[in-house]
């Protein structure tokens, strides 16, 4: 069976690091913060200007002043801080988090990635995309393996326009989890359970070295 | 020392717009949004205006209501997905849109406000936004170069100011609104609170009162929230 949303999600966490400074994008990887292990001390940022994101407020008490990148009410925590957009993207752009997580449409074989704009339909724009994945330290995808039509999106080329060239380290699916090391080659690391090796081979157009 | 108080929006803004002019707004989604000053500048009917926000509101509020009345021209924005209207004019060619990586925008606005021409940044490197720009190498990698920006004016969303424009702002309702206040040609501020000179924290001003030309405070804050999201309390 290929992983859940939850399984991928608490799959991605296991990349975490205890001291960590951690950028979430949004959908399967927001559900990431549910899988921090407990005891391991990782502080969130959100790019809109927020270190030590705190878990959404009670009913009742949501504040306006207070959201996250995806535009969420959250709370904040005894060691949050608050800074400009500009002093966000510094710490992003500047190499000071430590790992991004983050969806994608396409990653390729050689590290790109994928992940802000279909040609012909409309475009809603990048976002802290580029940056994020220019700047972080180590950028980790979380995605569906395949397309809904099942057309592979672990590609030897990406076919839309790129968020950023040879930036992607590691690729977790539902299938599995590959190191793509920014073109340094991809490698199967392992499979979820009951997925086979064949069923990973007939749904990657990228070349892979098995390493599982 | 000229008075920069003033006792409302259409106050702040008088002898200030013209048609064709580019105009900086503050605010990320609706969070720290300069409400009054765009209700107001729908008010006054002024057009073909460039907006420089990292969004364009929602459909009927913030920016979203100077769209429904075409009163803009072009928007430079990093991310524009909320809003249906705005799709409309955009794919009808009413509209222009110039998008820029969201660190990229807030660096434009911060280096147009310190006086810095341009810029060179990794972000974009081998992307559609490095199309038709210089890159150089520095020390064995890419880099593209941005240009800083600046506006005929600025509107700015704080917490509290006092009758020096010196300001504060409030958790992440902060985000563009700094850099913005200095990178306008004028630079109007509301507020929720004016506070008397010397009750702010002199080591805790978030903006200085020389990025500031005018400040109100405004009549009505509705502060939307586009995504309330809460959990429920645990039993006890």
């Amino acid at each position: 069976m290929p992983w859940t949303r939850d399984e991928t999600a608490a799959r991605a966490a296991r990349e975490l690091q205890d001291g960590f400074y951690v950028n979430l994008g949004i959908g399967i990887p927001t559900l990431v913060a549910n899988y921090i292990p407990e005891g391991m001390k990782v502080t969130l940022q959100s790019e809109n200007g927020m270190l030590g994101m705190g878990p959404f407020p009670y009913e009742g008490e949501a504040d306006a002043d207070l959201i996250n990148a995806g535009k969420q009410t959250i709370t904040e925590l005894a060691s949050s801080s608050y800074f400009s957009s500009a002093d966000s993207f510094a710490m992003i752009r500047g190499g000071h988090i430590d790992l991004s997580i983050l969806g994608a449409m396409q990653v390729a074989a050689n590290g790109d990635l994928a992940n802000w704009m279909v040609p012909g339909k409309m475009v809603k724009g990048m976002g802290g995309a580029m940056d994020l994945v220019a700047g972080v330290k180590r950028v980790v995808v979380v995605m569906d393996h395949c397309e809904k039509t099942g057309a592979p999106k672990l590609l030897k080329d990406c076919t839309l326009p790129l968020t950023g060239k040879a930036v992607v380290d590691t690729l977790i699916t539902d299938l599995g989890v590959f190191s793509i090391g920014r073109g340094a080659g991809v490698k199967l690391l392992e499979l979820a359970p009951g997925v086979t090796l064949d069923e990973v081979k007939a749904k990657t157009e990228a070349p892979f070295e098995v390493a599982l | 020392m000229a008075d920069k108080v003033r006792k409302d929006a259409a106050a702040a803004l008088d002898g200030v717009l013209f048609d064709g002019m580019t105009i900086m707004a503050g605010g990320f989604g609706l969070c720290g949004i300069p409400e009054n000053l765009i209700a107001a500048i729908r008010e006054t009917g002024v057009k073909d205006l460039t907006v420089v926000s990292n969004n364009c509101g929602i459909d009927g509020f913030g920016l979203g209501i100077l769209l429904e009345n075409r009163q803009i021209k072009k928007m430079v924005s990093s991310y524009v997905g909320e809003n249906k209207l705005f799709e409309q004019l955009y794919l009808s060619g009413e509209l222009e849109l110039e998008f820029n990586p969201q660190g990229t925008l807030a660096e434009r606005i911060r280096a147009g406000g310190a006086g810095i021409p341009a810029f060179f940044t990794k972000t974009g490197v081998g992307t559609l936004v490095a199309e038709g720009k210089e890159v150089r190498e520095f020390d064995g990698e890419e880099y593209v170069m941005e240009r800083g920006l600046t506006a005929d004016l600025s509107i700015v969303k704080a917490w509290k100011a006092d009758a020096e424009g010196n300001l504060i702002y409030r958790k992440t309702a902060r985000n563009f609104n700094p850099m913005m206040a200095t990178a306008g040609k004028v630079c109007l501020v509301e507020v929720e609170e004016i506070v008397p000179v010397g009750s702010l924290d002199k080591d805790n001003i978030h903006t200085p009162g020389i990025y500031v030309d005018r400040v109100f405070k405004g009549a009505v804050f509705e502060k939307r929230i586009e995504r309330v999201t809460t959990r429920a309390k645990e039993a006890v």
